[in-house]
């Protein structure tokens, strides 16, 4: 396959978009290991975690090399996602992250992995394991949403508080051609409206609840957990400079 | 398969055929001892004395706790990981270890105690698990030389409760010990990096090691004359060997390990003696098993209330389950699934 240097650089980007998006969420679910609220959960987070640390290895690999560019990058330098990078919160906060991501990656993957682009291999892969992920997050939202009093309003909370930081992911990503990203959206929000009604859940109002609407992952803004995430993920590399692990 | 083994219609194969009387405990103690002692594996419907039963329970639970308590040292380093592929072998490895504890916890069940009630004692202080999770890890290293040592101590121990008494036991144990020697050979070749590295990553494999090798010792329990459990165990084989013939074998396993791997173990009196065929190690400090076994570790509470504290705040999302799966009982549709 040929390119021009400006169609390597775009593919570059996106490579960086979704691998980052992948790269931060799983380190998010890494850090439930050992805290999960039942063990066959310590596993179904872990595999979701090693799934999304499979994907960002392909990606970053993409875009140059995957240790200098997970470890070596400034906070402003990754793009991924607000979503994906807000703090785990409570079982409900990390399930409604995982609802809102997985219905989008999911169909993000399908639409690129039916196309012949630069990420047909890896979505093809991918969306396998995002139908697994959106299972996961659906069948817990539907637990929790329709189980308690307790777990209904922390479910509900949950899903209000994460809202708005779920426009940005239908920003169209430089690099990634043939996606119509408005159907993406329209699509994406048919699923979560149906998911949550049965868990008898309400789906938040608004163009995006609050005020402020998050939107700028994908342009280097974050949120200030993320510094301190990364600050604890890059610590070890940084701390040795040019060794082998 | 036993060569007596009698199909119950009820379900589950058994060891022995039971004796015609129902009544005549005599008649089954006999026939529980003959398929002991033919190297047969008593199955859950198969009669069994009451101690053996609660030696299997008090067992099994406590490899099973070790399995979620051992999880938090080494998730400890998750979101440190100094590479994205030591990060996925690390997860990987966690993972496994949740694994391990269900199909221990399942193993248990099968002997009538529920996963609940197991951990109920553990986090009540009653049941125990392996001290050496009370140590800390206090850099990267300190996951390869858990992997090298600590696992590589487990599969010592392990191997042979492949051909414990006890089916389901025995059956867990095969896929926990494939899965452990994985982790064994992670541990080494992580150790061989950091080893072959930069003189401060040198200075870390090195430090792991020292720290590490002696409560690995350790985690064969106390010498023979001192353990509590062993002779019985062995008679029921449920044991297979001594306290200090595993630990023997792990030593001449890991000199030359050692050598190969660059680094030295902490015994200055650890040598090979030619006449027994095996290697001379020096004293193990017992007061200090005892003292961590007491409680007095360096991590005993801090691993202990973490645990509590996981269980404790997962309670709502448990219940939560529990009331939707009770909801949706007789549904027909796919939201039963809970």
């Amino acid at each position: 396959m040929t390119t021009t240097p400006a169609a390597d650089t775009a593919v570059t980007a996106a490579a960086l978009a979704l691998g980052d998006d992948a790269l931060v969420l799983s380190h998010r679910l890494g850090e439930w290991a050992g805290h999960a609220p039942v063990l066959e959960e310590e596993v179904a987070l872990a595999n979701i975690a090693l799934d999304l640390l499979g994907q960002a290895r392909v990606l970053l690999s993409m875009a140059g090399d995957e240790d200098e560019l997970a470890f070596l990058r400034e906070e402003r330098a990754f793009r991924n996602l607000q979503l994906v990078e807000q703090p785990n919160g409570d079982f409900a906060h990390t399930i409604a992250r995982q609802l809102y991501f997985s219905v989008y990656q999911h169909l993000l993957h399908d639409r690129l992995a039916s196309g012949d682009g630069p990420f047909a291999p890896l979505a093809g892969k991918a969306v396998k394991e995002a139908a697994y992920h959106r299972d996961h997050a659906e069948q817990w939202t539907l637990r929790l949403g329709d189980g308690t009093d307790e777990s209904h309003a922390r479910m509900q909370a949950a899903v209000d508080a994460l809202w708005r930081y779920t426009g940005e992911m239908f920003q169209p990503v430089e690099g990634i051609d043939g996606v119509d990203w408005p159907g993406l959206e329209s699509t994406w929000r048919d699923i979560v409206e149906d998911v949550l009604g049965r868990a008898t859940l309400t789906l938040p109002e608004g163009p995006r609840t609050g005020a402020w609407r998050a939107g700028a992952g994908r342009q280097g803004l974050h949120t200030e957990p993320f510094g301190r995430m990364l600050a604890e993920m890059q610590h070890l590399h940084r701390s040795h400079p040019g060794a082998t692990w | 398969m036993a060569t007596a083994a009698a199909r119950d219609t009820a379900g589950g194969p058994t060891a022995y055929d039971a004796p015609a009387d129902p009544g005549d405990t005599a008649a089954f103690q006999r026939a529980f001892d003959a398929a002991v002692a033919a190297d047969e594996r008593i199955e859950p419907r198969d009669w069994m004395p009451d101690a053996y039963r609660a030696t299997l329970v008090r067992q099994i639970a406590q490899h099973a706790h070790s399995e979620i308590i051992g999880m938090q040292p080494e998730a400890n380093w998750i979101t440190r990981a100094p590479s994205l592929r030591r990060k996925a072998i690390l997860m990987a490895k966690v993972q496994d270890e949740a694994g391990h504890g269900l199909y221990l916890y399942s193993a248990a069940e099968t002997l009538g105690v529920s996963r609940d009630e197991l951990l109920d004692k553990l986090h009540a202080g009653r049941q125990k698990y392996s001290s050496i999770f009370n140590y800390p890890t206090l850099t990267w290293a300190d996951v390869g030389a858990i992997g090298w040592l600590v696992d590589g101590a487990a599969i010592t121990n392990q191997v042979p409760l492949c051909r414990c008494s006890y089916g389901p036991y025995a059956r867990a144990m095969v896929r926990v010990c494939k899965e452990e020697s994985f982790h064994q050979r992670q541990g080494y070749e992580m150790l061989l990096a950091l080893s072959k590295g930069t003189p401060e990553q040198h200075a870390m494999a090195q430090d792991a090691v020292d720290r590490w090798w002696w409560p690995s010792l350790m985690m064969f329990g106390p010498p023979d004359d001192e353990s509590q459990h062993s002779a019985q165990s062995m008679a029921w084989k449920i044991k297979r060997h001594s306290n200090d013939e595993l630990r023997q074998r792990f030593v001449d396993i890991c000199v030359p390990q050692a050598e190969s791997l660059g680094l030295t173990l902490p015994d200055p009196d650890l040598r090979w003696n030619e006449e027994r065929g095996h290697h001379d190690f020096g004293a193990i400090d017992w007061s200090e098993f005892w003292d961590v076994l007491k409680g007095n570790g360096p991590c005993n509470d801090q691993r202990l209330s973490r645990r509590r504290q996981a269980h404790e705040e997962g309670a709502w999302v448990r219940e939560a389950a529990a009331a939707h799966a009770a909801k949706h009982r007789n549904d027909t549709t796919g939201a039963t699934r809970a």
